[in-house]
């Protein structure tokens, strides 16, 4: 409990962070102190080798993907210039909206009995010893590729549809420096160029 | 732990939840709105190892890990949308980005 009690205050102290932050730099910073403490949370939950996963693709590639990506939006000119966040307009229906929902799922906590029993602290302990231990990698894999082999196909033809949808969107040519302004002004002066060229 | 109730992380996994569709709401840095669904997809991870863990199954962790895959395409598109959407007006406000408004 005491270390639920940890867990879930620095969880909620770095989604707070994340969300309140200045600049996107520091929500990532945030972020990632939310996925450490995820992956204990997870670890505590005899999800070991979730734990470890959250760790590698969360914190190794997604972040990393939001750092570069503000790294090479930040370059040259800085693009957060423009207004102020929605915060004094909407502050107020989100707040409502917020609390409504979290006190509507505190009744529900409340008025929906538990469906069953929960395992013995005896039976979960007996599990721990084995190699088929709950939560570990044999374990987990036995699940992933016998029961649950649909989700895993899913889970692949995922990433097939991210991978091309990504290049299809952003692996094109780039416009020249200077943007939409510059190569207007570019096409222009060949199309100039040509008339004269024609003329002589 | 073991003496933890399921309830502790219902209600921390609602927490988490809003406070990311809190960001999403008020925020307009697009950035920060990719980062906080992060934080709603998590807090739905955590709510699937909970009950996978409650009921000894696991098909909790099947499913998180799928959806952390989910997360993680999206997370990788909507970089690539960004990208775009700043190469080509300089500007990734979200208010300002509405020529598909209509």
């Amino acid at each position: 409990m005491i270390a639920f009690v940890i867990l879930a205050v620095a969880l909620i102290a770095s989604a707070v962070w994340v969300v309140t932050a200045k600049k996107p730099v520091y929500s990532v910073i945030g972020l990632l102190a939310h996925f450490a403490a995820l992956a204990a949370t997870y670890i505590t939950l005899s999800a070991e080798f979730l734990g470890v996963v959250q760790i590698i693709v969360y914190s190794g590639a997604i972040l990393v993907l939001f750092v570069f990506v503000i790294a090479l939006l930040s370059s040259g000119i800085d693009p957060f210039k423009a207004g102020k966040d929605r915060m004094p307009k909407a502050a107020i229906p989100s707040a409502v909206i917020v609390l409504g929902s979290l006190g509507l799922s505190a009744y529900a906590l409340v008025k929906v009995p538990t469906v069953g029993p929960r395992p013995s602290v005896a039976a979960l302990a007996a599990r721990a010893g084995d190699a088929d231990a709950f939560g570990s990698v044999a374990d987990f894999g036995k699940a992933l590729f016998t029961v649950h082999l649909l989700p895993f196909e899913i889970t692949a033809l995922v990433l097939m549809v991210a991978v091309i949808g990504v290049i299809l969107l952003a692996g094109g040519e780039p416009p020249p420096a200077g943007g939409p302004k510059r190569a207007e002004r570019v096409r222009r002066e060949m199309r100039e160029a040509i008339v004269r060229a024609g003329d002589e | 732990m073991l003496d933890v109730a399921i309830t502790n992380y219902v209600a921390l996994s609602a927490t988490i939840f809003f406070i990311g569709v809190a960001g999403v709401l008020l925020r307009r840095n697009p950035l920060i709105m990719l980062m906080s669904i992060e934080l709603m997809w998590n807090a739905a991870n955590l709510l699937f190892l909970a009950f996978s863990r409650m009921w000894t199954n696991d098909a909790g962790h099947v499913f998180a890990f799928l959806v952390i895959t989910v997360a993680a395409a999206e997370a990788a598109i909507g970089l690539a949308i960004v990208v775009i959407v700043f190469r080509n007006a300089q500007n990734v406000d979200v208010d300002e980005v509405a020529s598909l408004r209509g």
